[in-house]
Protein backbone atom coordinates (compact mmCIF):
# COMPACT_ATOMS: atom_id res chain seq x y z
CA UNK A 1 0.00 0.00 0.00
CA UNK A 2 1.54 3.43 -0.70
CA UNK A 3 1.24 6.50 1.67
CA UNK A 4 2.38 9.76 1.26
CA UNK A 5 2.29 13.06 3.18
CA UNK A 6 -0.98 15.33 3.57
CA UNK A 7 -0.50 18.79 5.59
CA UNK A 8 -4.03 19.69 7.16
CA UNK A 9 -3.61 23.66 6.15
CA UNK A 10 -5.80 25.03 8.80
CA UNK A 11 -3.40 22.77 11.47
CA UNK A 12 -0.09 24.34 10.40
CA UNK A 13 1.47 27.02 11.79
CA UNK A 14 4.84 27.56 9.65
CA UNK A 15 7.47 25.92 12.12
CA UNK A 16 8.98 24.07 9.56
CA UNK A 17 10.13 21.16 11.18
CA UNK A 18 8.87 19.00 8.29
CA UNK A 19 10.41 20.45 5.81
CA UNK A 20 14.14 19.84 7.62
CA UNK A 21 12.94 16.07 8.48
CA UNK A 22 11.75 15.21 4.78
CA UNK A 23 13.33 17.30 2.22
CA UNK A 24 12.33 14.61 -0.17
CA UNK A 25 8.77 15.53 -0.21
CA UNK A 26 8.23 18.57 1.31
CA UNK A 27 9.18 22.64 0.27
CA UNK A 28 8.61 25.59 2.42
CA UNK A 29 6.74 28.74 0.36
CA UNK A 30 7.66 32.41 0.55
CA UNK A 31 5.68 32.37 4.08
CA UNK A 32 7.24 29.57 5.28
CA UNK A 33 4.43 26.84 4.95
CA UNK A 34 5.02 23.83 3.71
CA UNK A 35 4.84 22.81 -0.15
CA UNK A 36 3.70 19.20 -0.31
CA UNK A 37 4.77 17.09 -2.54
CA UNK A 38 2.01 14.52 -3.05
CA UNK A 39 3.43 11.65 -4.74
CA UNK A 40 3.39 8.28 -2.95
CA UNK A 41 6.02 7.43 -0.18
CA UNK A 42 8.95 5.42 -1.00
CA UNK A 43 9.69 2.47 1.42
CA UNK A 44 12.83 4.10 3.06
CA UNK A 45 11.17 7.59 3.26
CA UNK A 46 8.77 6.02 5.42
CA UNK A 47 10.53 6.33 8.58
CA UNK A 48 11.28 9.57 8.34
CA UNK A 49 7.73 11.01 7.25
CA UNK A 50 6.55 9.20 10.53
CA UNK A 51 9.40 11.49 11.96
CA UNK A 52 8.27 14.23 10.36
CA UNK A 53 4.82 14.14 11.71
CA UNK A 54 5.19 13.00 15.44
CA UNK A 55 7.79 16.36 15.06
CA UNK A 56 5.23 18.64 13.86
CA UNK A 57 3.96 21.03 16.74
CA UNK A 58 0.43 21.29 15.81
CA UNK A 59 0.46 17.91 14.45
CA UNK A 60 -0.83 19.55 11.14
CA UNK A 61 1.48 16.67 8.90
CA UNK A 62 -0.37 13.36 8.79
CA UNK A 63 0.53 10.12 6.53
CA UNK A 64 -2.42 9.06 4.29
CA UNK A 65 -3.20 5.89 3.63
CA UNK A 66 -3.75 5.20 -0.08
CA UNK A 67 -7.09 4.98 -1.49
CA UNK A 68 -8.90 7.40 1.91
CA UNK A 69 -10.82 10.51 1.26
CA UNK A 70 -8.70 13.36 1.93
CA UNK A 71 -10.64 16.08 0.00
CA UNK A 72 -12.75 16.15 -3.26
CA UNK A 73 -9.83 18.02 -5.53
CA UNK A 74 -8.47 21.16 -5.86
CA UNK A 75 -8.20 23.68 -8.84
CA UNK A 76 -11.23 24.25 -11.82
CA UNK A 77 -11.45 20.02 -12.31
CA UNK A 78 -14.59 18.34 -11.72
CA UNK A 79 -14.41 16.93 -8.23
CA UNK A 80 -14.90 12.96 -8.74
CA UNK A 81 -17.56 11.14 -7.16
CA UNK A 82 -17.28 9.98 -3.86
CA UNK A 83 -17.49 5.85 -4.58
CA UNK A 84 -19.05 3.73 -1.67
CA UNK A 85 -16.41 2.07 -0.83
CA UNK A 86 -14.28 5.13 -0.17
CA UNK A 87 -16.85 6.77 1.86
CA UNK A 88 -17.39 3.79 4.24
CA UNK A 89 -13.74 3.43 4.35
CA UNK A 90 -12.39 5.07 7.69
CA UNK A 91 -8.27 6.57 7.45
CA UNK A 92 -6.36 4.48 8.66
CA UNK A 93 -4.48 5.98 11.63
CA UNK A 94 -0.85 6.08 11.02
CA UNK A 95 0.14 7.79 13.69
CA UNK A 96 -2.75 8.53 16.53
CA UNK A 97 -3.76 12.18 16.15
CA UNK A 98 -2.46 13.63 19.77
CA UNK A 99 -4.75 17.00 20.47
CA UNK A 100 -3.67 19.87 22.76
CA UNK A 101 -5.16 18.27 25.58
CA UNK A 102 -3.33 15.14 25.63
CA UNK A 103 -0.40 16.97 25.77
CA UNK A 104 -1.14 18.62 29.05
CA UNK A 105 -2.16 15.68 30.63
CA UNK B 1 -49.37 15.34 -16.65
CA UNK B 2 -45.52 15.47 -17.44
CA UNK B 3 -46.80 14.57 -21.16
CA UNK B 4 -48.81 17.64 -21.42
CA UNK B 5 -45.81 20.32 -20.14
CA UNK B 6 -44.01 21.15 -23.13
CA UNK B 7 -40.23 22.32 -22.61
CA UNK B 8 -41.08 25.79 -22.45
CA UNK B 9 -39.42 29.01 -19.75
CA UNK B 10 -39.82 29.72 -16.87
CA UNK B 11 -39.92 26.33 -14.97
CA UNK B 12 -38.82 27.52 -11.63
CA UNK B 13 -40.26 30.93 -11.67
CA UNK B 14 -43.29 29.66 -12.87
CA UNK B 15 -46.68 31.73 -11.57
CA UNK B 16 -44.14 33.63 -9.37
CA UNK B 17 -45.64 36.66 -7.81
CA UNK B 18 -43.36 40.43 -7.24
CA UNK B 19 -45.19 41.34 -4.36
CA UNK B 20 -45.66 38.32 -2.12
CA UNK B 21 -44.87 34.43 -1.34
CA UNK B 22 -46.32 32.14 -3.26
CA UNK B 23 -48.57 30.54 -0.64
CA UNK B 24 -49.05 26.52 -0.46
CA UNK B 25 -51.98 26.24 -1.73
CA UNK B 26 -50.80 28.81 -4.57
CA UNK B 27 -47.85 26.94 -4.89
CA UNK B 28 -49.15 23.29 -5.51
CA UNK B 29 -51.76 24.92 -8.00
CA UNK B 30 -48.89 25.85 -10.28
CA UNK B 31 -46.94 22.57 -9.90
CA UNK B 32 -49.50 20.29 -8.86
CA UNK B 33 -49.32 17.80 -5.24
CA UNK B 34 -46.21 16.71 -4.10
CA UNK B 35 -45.25 13.50 -5.89
CA UNK B 36 -45.35 10.45 -3.53
CA UNK B 37 -42.04 8.43 -2.98
CA UNK B 38 -44.03 5.15 -1.80
CA UNK B 39 -44.82 1.24 -2.38
CA UNK B 40 -45.80 2.15 -6.30
CA UNK B 41 -42.37 3.40 -7.07
CA UNK B 42 -40.97 0.59 -4.86
CA UNK B 43 -42.31 -1.87 -7.26
CA UNK B 44 -40.42 -0.46 -9.98
CA UNK B 45 -37.34 0.28 -8.07
CA UNK B 46 -37.71 -2.78 -5.96
CA UNK B 47 -33.92 -4.36 -5.64
CA UNK B 48 -32.87 -0.84 -3.79
CA UNK B 49 -35.26 -1.13 -1.22
CA UNK B 50 -35.45 2.49 -0.50
CA UNK B 51 -38.06 3.98 -1.82
CA UNK B 52 -35.93 7.20 -2.14
CA UNK B 53 -33.77 5.40 -4.58
CA UNK B 54 -36.17 5.69 -7.54
CA UNK B 55 -35.62 10.11 -6.72
CA UNK B 56 -31.93 9.57 -6.63
CA UNK B 57 -32.36 7.31 -10.02
CA UNK B 58 -34.22 10.52 -11.76
CA UNK B 59 -32.01 12.92 -10.84
CA UNK B 60 -29.18 11.04 -11.98
CA UNK B 61 -31.19 10.64 -15.18
CA UNK B 62 -31.93 14.39 -15.51
CA UNK B 63 -28.31 15.08 -14.84
CA UNK B 64 -29.06 17.78 -12.02
CA UNK B 65 -25.71 19.40 -10.13
CA UNK B 66 -25.65 21.45 -7.24
CA UNK B 67 -26.26 24.97 -8.17
CA UNK B 68 -24.14 26.69 -5.85
CA UNK B 69 -20.78 26.67 -7.86
CA UNK B 70 -19.14 23.61 -7.66
CA UNK B 71 -21.29 22.33 -9.88
CA UNK B 72 -20.77 18.58 -8.11
CA UNK B 73 -23.56 15.68 -9.16
CA UNK B 74 -26.55 15.93 -6.78
CA UNK B 75 -27.35 11.98 -7.23
CA UNK B 76 -23.62 11.61 -6.56
CA UNK B 77 -23.89 13.36 -3.68
CA UNK B 78 -27.49 12.02 -2.08
CA UNK B 79 -25.93 8.05 -2.41
CA UNK B 80 -22.76 8.79 -0.68
CA UNK B 81 -25.14 10.42 2.15
CA UNK B 82 -27.34 7.33 1.63
CA UNK B 83 -24.35 5.23 1.99
CA UNK B 84 -22.58 6.43 4.94
CA UNK B 85 -23.35 4.76 8.89
CA UNK B 86 -26.47 7.17 10.80
CA UNK B 87 -29.12 8.54 10.44
CA UNK B 88 -28.82 11.62 7.74
CA UNK B 89 -30.03 14.93 7.98
CA UNK B 90 -30.31 17.89 5.27
CA UNK B 91 -29.22 21.32 5.25
CA UNK B 92 -30.80 23.97 2.24
CA UNK B 93 -28.09 26.03 1.47
CA UNK B 94 -29.35 29.34 0.83
CA UNK B 95 -26.89 31.63 2.62
CA UNK B 96 -25.42 33.24 -0.98
CA UNK B 97 -22.55 34.84 0.55
CA UNK B 98 -21.46 35.94 -3.54
CA UNK B 99 -22.45 39.81 -3.33
CA UNK B 100 -23.84 40.23 -7.12
CA UNK B 101 -26.33 36.82 -7.11
CA UNK B 102 -29.59 37.21 -5.46
CA UNK B 103 -30.92 34.10 -6.69
CA UNK B 104 -31.38 32.27 -3.72
CA UNK B 105 -32.76 34.93 -1.61
CA UNK B 106 -35.52 35.52 -4.64
CA UNK B 107 -36.33 31.91 -4.30
CA UNK B 108 -36.79 31.64 -0.54
CA UNK B 109 -39.00 34.69 -0.88
CA UNK B 110 -40.89 34.49 -3.82
CA UNK B 111 -41.44 30.87 -4.10
CA UNK B 112 -40.16 29.53 -0.86
CA UNK B 113 -42.51 26.18 -1.14
CA UNK B 114 -40.96 25.09 -3.95
CA UNK B 115 -37.48 24.67 -2.13
CA UNK B 116 -39.28 23.13 0.70
CA UNK B 117 -40.71 20.62 -1.35
CA UNK B 118 -36.61 19.68 -2.41
CA UNK B 119 -35.80 19.79 0.64
CA UNK B 120 -38.69 17.22 1.88
CA UNK B 121 -37.55 15.52 -1.14
CA UNK B 122 -34.22 14.68 -0.97
CA UNK B 123 -34.42 13.91 2.92
CA UNK B 124 -37.42 10.86 1.90
CA UNK B 125 -35.18 9.70 -0.29
CA UNK B 126 -31.95 9.78 1.60
CA UNK B 127 -33.69 8.73 4.90
CA UNK B 128 -33.51 12.01 6.64
CA UNK B 129 -36.15 12.85 9.53
CA UNK B 130 -34.58 16.92 9.45
CA UNK B 131 -33.99 19.65 7.19
CA UNK B 132 -32.20 23.08 8.14
CA UNK B 133 -32.96 26.01 5.93
CA UNK B 134 -29.79 28.65 6.42
CA UNK B 135 -29.75 32.23 5.02
CA UNK B 136 -27.13 34.98 5.95
CA UNK B 137 -27.93 37.47 8.47
CA UNK B 138 -28.74 39.61 5.18
CA UNK B 139 -31.59 37.69 4.64
CA UNK B 140 -33.02 37.05 8.01
CA UNK B 141 -35.74 39.17 7.35
CA UNK B 142 -36.98 36.38 5.05
CA UNK B 143 -40.22 35.78 7.12
CA UNK B 144 -41.92 33.92 4.02
CA UNK B 145 -39.85 31.02 4.69
CA UNK B 146 -40.62 30.99 8.41
CA UNK B 147 -44.38 31.76 6.95
CA UNK B 148 -43.51 28.42 4.81
CA UNK B 149 -42.55 26.69 7.22
CA UNK B 150 -45.66 27.04 9.19
CA UNK B 151 -47.95 26.27 6.17
CA UNK B 152 -46.54 22.86 5.82
CA UNK B 153 -47.09 21.47 9.01
CA UNK B 154 -50.68 20.37 8.15
CA UNK B 155 -49.14 18.71 5.25
CA UNK B 156 -47.94 15.98 8.09
CA UNK B 157 -44.72 15.13 6.15
CA UNK B 158 -42.24 13.38 8.33
CA UNK B 159 -39.86 15.85 7.69
CA UNK B 160 -38.90 18.48 10.38
CA UNK B 161 -38.07 22.16 8.92
CA UNK B 162 -36.05 23.93 10.74
CA UNK B 163 -34.52 27.77 9.52
CA UNK B 164 -31.09 29.15 10.85
CA UNK B 165 -29.38 31.89 10.63
CA UNK B 166 -25.76 32.11 9.48
CA UNK B 167 -23.35 34.76 9.94
CA UNK B 168 -22.22 36.97 6.82
CA UNK B 169 -19.06 36.47 5.14
CA UNK B 170 -18.23 34.94 1.29
CA UNK B 171 -16.72 31.83 3.05
CA UNK B 172 -19.49 30.95 5.76
CA UNK B 173 -21.68 29.14 2.74
CA UNK B 174 -18.64 26.58 2.28
CA UNK B 175 -20.32 23.15 2.96
CA UNK B 176 -17.70 21.98 5.81
CA UNK B 177 -18.28 26.10 6.96
CA UNK B 178 -22.24 25.73 7.52
CA UNK B 179 -21.48 22.44 8.87
CA UNK B 180 -19.07 23.66 11.71
CA UNK B 181 -21.88 26.35 12.55
CA UNK B 182 -24.46 24.55 12.89
CA UNK B 183 -22.78 22.09 15.59
CA UNK B 184 -22.01 25.50 17.47
CA UNK B 185 -18.26 26.63 15.54
CA UNK B 186 -17.25 29.74 13.79
CA UNK B 187 -18.99 29.60 10.55
CA UNK B 188 -15.31 28.61 9.06
CA UNK B 189 -14.55 25.71 7.11
CA UNK B 190 -12.52 22.70 8.34
CA UNK B 191 -10.09 20.06 7.17
CA UNK B 192 -11.34 16.87 5.22
CA UNK B 193 -12.08 14.08 6.32
CA UNK B 194 -14.35 13.82 7.26
CA UNK B 195 -16.48 15.49 4.67
CA UNK B 196 -20.09 16.73 5.48
CA UNK B 197 -21.49 13.64 3.68
CA UNK B 198 -19.93 11.44 6.25
CA UNK B 199 -20.12 13.48 9.26
CA UNK B 200 -21.36 16.36 9.48
CA UNK B 201 -24.10 18.21 11.45
CA UNK B 202 -24.39 16.01 15.24
CA UNK B 203 -22.25 13.94 13.34
CA UNK B 204 -24.75 12.47 10.98
CA UNK B 205 -24.43 12.14 6.96
CA UNK B 206 -25.51 15.55 5.92
CA UNK B 207 -26.37 16.61 2.54
CA UNK B 208 -25.75 19.99 1.85
CA UNK B 209 -27.38 21.82 -1.15
CA UNK B 210 -28.01 24.87 -2.39
CA UNK B 211 -31.21 25.90 -2.14
CA UNK B 212 -31.70 26.32 -6.22
CA UNK B 213 -30.58 22.66 -6.48
CA UNK B 214 -33.67 21.41 -4.63
CA UNK B 215 -35.88 23.24 -6.33
CA UNK B 216 -35.14 21.52 -9.47
CA UNK B 217 -35.47 18.56 -7.40
CA UNK B 218 -38.74 19.71 -7.15
CA UNK B 219 -39.81 19.70 -10.46
CA UNK B 220 -37.60 17.00 -11.59
CA UNK B 221 -39.63 14.37 -8.97
CA UNK B 222 -43.17 15.52 -10.47
CA UNK B 223 -41.97 15.74 -14.47
CA UNK B 224 -39.56 13.69 -14.34
CA UNK B 225 -36.17 13.48 -16.15
CA UNK B 226 -36.93 13.23 -19.93
CA UNK B 227 -38.93 16.14 -19.15
CA UNK B 228 -36.59 18.08 -17.37
CA UNK B 229 -33.81 17.42 -20.13
CA UNK B 230 -36.33 18.62 -22.84
CA UNK B 231 -34.17 21.97 -21.89
CA UNK B 232 -30.71 22.69 -21.54
CA UNK B 233 -27.41 20.86 -23.34
CA UNK B 234 -27.01 17.07 -23.43
CA UNK B 235 -24.05 17.55 -20.97
CA UNK B 236 -25.81 20.63 -18.93
CA UNK B 237 -29.37 19.64 -19.28
CA UNK B 238 -32.24 21.96 -17.57
CA UNK B 239 -32.35 25.42 -17.31
CA UNK B 240 -30.75 27.96 -14.23
CA UNK B 241 -31.15 31.07 -12.79
CA UNK B 242 -28.46 33.81 -13.22
CA UNK B 243 -28.49 37.23 -11.94
CA UNK B 244 -27.62 39.74 -14.13
CA UNK B 245 -26.40 43.11 -13.29
CA UNK B 246 -24.31 45.86 -14.91
CA UNK B 247 -25.78 48.76 -17.44
CA UNK B 248 -28.44 47.11 -18.50
CA UNK B 249 -32.19 48.29 -19.08
CA UNK B 250 -33.49 45.29 -16.36
CA UNK B 251 -31.11 43.92 -13.89
CA UNK B 252 -32.23 41.16 -12.20
CA UNK B 253 -32.51 36.99 -11.72
CA UNK B 254 -33.55 35.73 -14.77
CA UNK B 255 -34.42 31.88 -15.55
CA UNK B 256 -32.51 30.59 -18.78
CA UNK B 257 -31.92 27.30 -20.65
CA UNK B 258 -28.46 26.25 -20.06
CA UNK B 259 -26.59 26.96 -23.52
CA UNK B 260 -28.71 30.22 -24.11
CA UNK B 261 -26.51 32.53 -25.21
CA UNK B 262 -25.36 36.01 -23.49
CA UNK B 263 -26.96 38.24 -25.96
CA UNK B 264 -30.06 36.69 -25.88
CA UNK B 265 -30.03 36.53 -22.27
CA UNK B 266 -29.36 40.66 -22.59
CA UNK B 267 -32.09 41.28 -24.97
CA UNK B 268 -34.50 39.71 -22.67
CA UNK B 269 -32.95 42.37 -20.14
CA UNK B 270 -34.50 44.92 -22.23
CA UNK B 271 -30.68 45.37 -23.81
CA UNK B 272 -27.68 47.35 -22.87
CA UNK B 273 -27.91 50.93 -21.69
CA UNK B 274 -24.05 51.37 -21.91
CA UNK B 275 -20.94 50.34 -23.92
CA UNK B 276 -20.06 47.06 -22.02
CA UNK B 277 -15.91 46.21 -21.50
CA UNK B 278 -16.15 42.83 -20.20
CA UNK B 279 -18.40 40.45 -18.50
CA UNK B 280 -17.41 38.62 -15.25
CA UNK B 281 -19.23 34.89 -14.97
CA UNK B 282 -19.66 32.46 -12.41
CA UNK B 283 -18.93 35.32 -9.09
CA UNK B 284 -16.55 37.71 -7.91
CA UNK B 285 -14.29 34.34 -7.50
CA UNK B 286 -15.60 33.60 -11.14
CA UNK B 287 -13.80 34.95 -14.98
CA UNK B 288 -13.88 38.09 -17.04
CA UNK B 289 -14.71 37.18 -20.28
CA UNK B 290 -13.91 39.93 -22.97
CA UNK B 291 -16.93 42.06 -24.21
CA UNK B 292 -15.62 41.43 -27.70
CA UNK B 293 -16.06 37.80 -27.19
CA UNK B 294 -19.06 37.57 -25.33
CA UNK B 295 -22.14 38.16 -27.60
CA UNK B 296 -21.46 34.42 -28.67
CA UNK B 297 -20.69 33.04 -25.80
CA UNK B 298 -23.48 30.57 -24.71
CA UNK B 299 -24.21 29.69 -20.98
CA UNK B 300 -23.09 26.50 -20.63
CA UNK B 301 -20.24 24.99 -18.72
CA UNK B 302 -18.87 23.17 -22.21
CA UNK B 303 -19.13 26.27 -23.75
CA UNK B 304 -17.92 28.60 -21.13
CA UNK B 305 -14.74 25.91 -20.59
CA UNK B 306 -12.27 27.48 -23.40
CA UNK B 307 -12.92 30.57 -21.51
CA UNK B 308 -11.96 28.90 -18.15
CA UNK B 309 -15.22 29.68 -16.96
CA UNK B 310 -17.93 28.30 -15.34
CA UNK B 311 -21.67 28.95 -15.01
CA UNK B 312 -21.20 28.78 -11.35
CA UNK B 313 -24.05 30.36 -8.94
CA UNK B 314 -24.98 31.94 -12.03
CA UNK B 315 -23.51 35.55 -11.75
CA UNK B 316 -23.35 37.42 -15.18
CA UNK B 317 -21.75 40.78 -14.01
CA UNK B 318 -21.12 43.06 -16.91
CA UNK B 319 -18.74 46.04 -16.46
CA UNK B 320 -19.01 49.28 -18.86
CA UNK B 321 -16.75 50.08 -20.99
CA UNK B 322 -16.27 53.47 -18.52
CA UNK B 323 -15.24 52.15 -15.92
CA UNK B 324 -11.45 50.57 -15.41
CA UNK B 325 -11.15 46.78 -15.44
CA UNK B 326 -7.63 47.06 -13.20
CA UNK B 327 -8.98 49.11 -10.82
CA UNK B 328 -12.04 47.01 -10.33
CA UNK B 329 -10.35 43.73 -10.53
CA UNK B 330 -8.15 45.58 -7.99
CA UNK B 331 -10.92 45.97 -5.50
CA UNK B 332 -12.61 42.78 -5.92
CA UNK B 333 -9.06 40.90 -5.69
CA UNK B 334 -8.74 43.20 -2.44
CA UNK B 335 -12.24 41.73 -1.04
CA UNK B 336 -11.87 38.52 -1.62
CA UNK B 337 -8.38 38.51 -0.06
CA UNK B 338 -10.07 40.04 3.01
CA UNK B 339 -12.52 36.86 2.72
CA UNK B 340 -10.21 34.97 3.49
CA UNK B 341 -11.18 32.84 6.74
CA UNK B 342 -7.92 33.52 8.23
CA UNK B 343 -7.36 29.27 8.86
CA UNK B 344 -4.59 28.50 5.87
CA UNK B 345 -1.32 30.04 5.92
CA UNK B 346 -1.27 30.11 2.38
CA UNK B 347 -4.56 31.54 1.31
CA UNK B 348 -3.70 34.35 4.16
CA UNK B 349 -0.39 35.17 3.08
CA UNK B 350 -0.73 34.35 -0.84
CA UNK B 351 -4.38 36.56 -1.45
CA UNK B 352 -2.93 39.06 0.49
CA UNK B 353 0.23 39.10 -2.12
CA UNK B 354 -1.66 38.86 -4.65
CA UNK B 355 -3.98 41.77 -3.81
CA UNK B 356 -1.17 43.87 -3.01
CA UNK B 357 0.83 43.30 -6.37
CA UNK B 358 -2.20 43.74 -8.34
CA UNK B 359 -2.86 46.82 -6.60
CA UNK B 360 0.82 47.87 -6.96
CA UNK B 361 0.40 47.13 -11.04
CA UNK B 362 -2.71 49.67 -10.97
CA UNK B 363 -0.84 52.13 -9.54
CA UNK B 364 2.40 51.71 -11.64
CA UNK B 365 4.21 51.29 -8.51
CA UNK B 366 5.21 47.70 -9.58
CA UNK B 367 8.00 47.75 -11.23
CA UNK B 368 9.44 45.63 -13.76
CA UNK B 369 9.32 41.68 -13.21
CA UNK B 370 5.66 42.00 -11.34
CA UNK B 371 3.25 40.19 -14.04
CA UNK B 372 6.15 36.94 -13.18
CA UNK B 373 5.83 37.90 -9.35
CA UNK B 374 1.95 37.61 -10.19
CA UNK B 375 2.58 34.41 -11.61
CA UNK B 376 4.41 32.90 -9.08
CA UNK B 377 2.22 34.15 -6.30
CA UNK B 378 -0.66 32.45 -7.95
CA UNK B 379 0.98 29.14 -8.21
CA UNK B 380 2.18 29.36 -4.69
CA UNK B 381 -1.36 29.89 -3.60
CA UNK B 382 -3.69 27.74 -5.65
CA UNK B 383 -4.92 24.55 -4.03
CA UNK B 384 -3.23 25.19 -0.80
CA UNK B 385 -6.30 25.78 1.41
CA UNK B 386 -8.84 24.01 2.99
CA UNK B 387 -11.41 25.47 0.93
CA UNK B 388 -11.21 26.45 -2.26
CA UNK B 389 -11.55 30.20 -1.49
CA UNK B 390 -7.56 30.93 -2.97
CA UNK B 391 -8.74 28.94 -6.28
CA UNK B 392 -11.56 30.84 -7.14
CA UNK B 393 -9.68 34.33 -5.92
CA UNK B 394 -6.65 33.73 -8.37
CA UNK B 395 -8.83 32.90 -11.05
CA UNK B 396 -10.50 36.28 -11.14
CA UNK B 397 -6.67 37.26 -11.35
CA UNK B 398 -5.58 35.35 -14.04
CA UNK B 399 -8.38 35.79 -16.24
CA UNK B 400 -7.88 39.53 -15.79
CA UNK B 401 -4.33 39.51 -17.16
CA UNK B 402 -5.78 37.67 -20.17
CA UNK B 403 -8.55 39.93 -20.92
CA UNK B 404 -7.10 43.07 -19.56
CA UNK B 405 -3.47 42.71 -20.75
CA UNK B 406 -3.47 45.99 -22.55
CA UNK B 407 -4.94 47.95 -19.80
CA UNK B 408 -2.67 46.68 -17.48
CA UNK B 409 0.10 47.40 -18.99
CA UNK B 410 -0.98 50.98 -19.41
CA UNK B 411 -1.47 50.87 -15.65
CA UNK B 412 2.04 49.23 -14.94
CA UNK B 413 3.52 51.99 -17.37
CA UNK B 414 1.87 54.98 -16.64
CA UNK B 415 -0.11 54.33 -13.24
CA UNK B 416 -3.63 55.26 -12.56
CA UNK B 417 -5.64 56.24 -15.52
CA UNK B 418 -8.69 58.86 -15.66
CA UNK B 419 -11.23 56.25 -15.33
CA UNK B 420 -9.50 54.39 -12.01
CA UNK B 421 -11.25 57.36 -9.79
CA UNK B 422 -14.59 56.29 -11.17
CA UNK B 423 -16.95 55.39 -9.06
CA UNK B 424 -16.88 51.21 -8.47
CA UNK B 425 -19.18 49.25 -10.85
CA UNK B 426 -19.21 45.87 -8.98
CA UNK B 427 -21.03 46.48 -5.91
CA UNK B 428 -19.46 44.72 -2.39
CA UNK B 429 -21.58 44.04 0.35
CA UNK B 430 -22.51 46.17 3.24
CA UNK B 431 -21.15 43.70 5.95
CA UNK B 432 -17.83 43.25 4.63
CA UNK B 433 -16.82 46.46 6.12
CA UNK B 434 -18.21 45.78 9.48
CA UNK B 435 -16.15 41.92 9.29
CA UNK B 436 -12.94 43.53 8.53
CA UNK B 437 -11.87 44.35 11.73
CA UNK B 438 -12.57 40.99 13.37
CA UNK B 439 -10.82 39.25 10.38
CA UNK B 440 -8.07 41.05 10.51
CA UNK B 441 -7.66 40.62 14.35
CA UNK B 442 -7.76 36.57 13.27
CA UNK B 443 -5.38 36.78 10.85
CA UNK B 444 -2.68 38.55 12.77
CA UNK B 445 -1.45 35.58 13.65
CA UNK B 446 -0.53 33.64 10.79
CA UNK B 447 0.81 36.30 8.63
CA UNK B 448 4.80 35.42 8.05
CA UNK B 449 7.50 37.91 6.97
CA UNK B 450 9.19 36.84 3.59
CA UNK B 451 11.58 33.47 3.44
CA UNK B 452 14.74 35.39 3.72
CA UNK B 453 13.66 36.68 7.32
CA UNK B 454 12.94 33.52 8.19
CA UNK B 455 16.43 31.69 6.81
CA UNK B 456 18.33 34.56 8.78
CA UNK B 457 16.53 33.93 12.14
CA UNK B 458 17.29 30.31 11.64
CA UNK B 459 20.79 30.63 11.18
Amino acid sequence: MSRRVVVNPIACEAHGMCAELLPERIALDDWGYPIVDGRPLSAEMIEHARRAAEACPTFALLIQADGTPIRASSGASQPAPPTVRNVRRRPEPVIRRQTRSDLRR
Amino acid sequence: MSATMTATLPRLLLGIDSERALSLEDHLAVHGPMPVLDAGTRRRFGRHGNPGGALVQEIERAGLRGRGGASFPTASKMRAVMAAAGKPIVVVNATEGEPASVKDRLLLQSLPHLVLDGAVLAAKAIGAEEAIVCVCETNADLHSVQRAIGERRCLREGVQLQFSVVPNGYISGQESALVHHLNGGPALPTFAPPMPFQRGVQGRPTLVSNAETLAHMAIIARQGAEWYRQLGTPTQPGSALVTLSGPIAHPGVYEIEHGASISSLIDAAGGLSATVRAVLIGGYAGTWIDARAMHGVALSDEHLAPFGASVGTGVIALLSAEACPVAETARLMRWLADQSAGQCGPCVNGLHAIASTFAQVATGSAGAGAAQNLARLISLTRGRGACRHPDGAVRLVQSAAQVFGEELANHAAHGSCAACGRHAEMPLPAWSNDAREDRTRRTRGLARSSSKLRVGARA
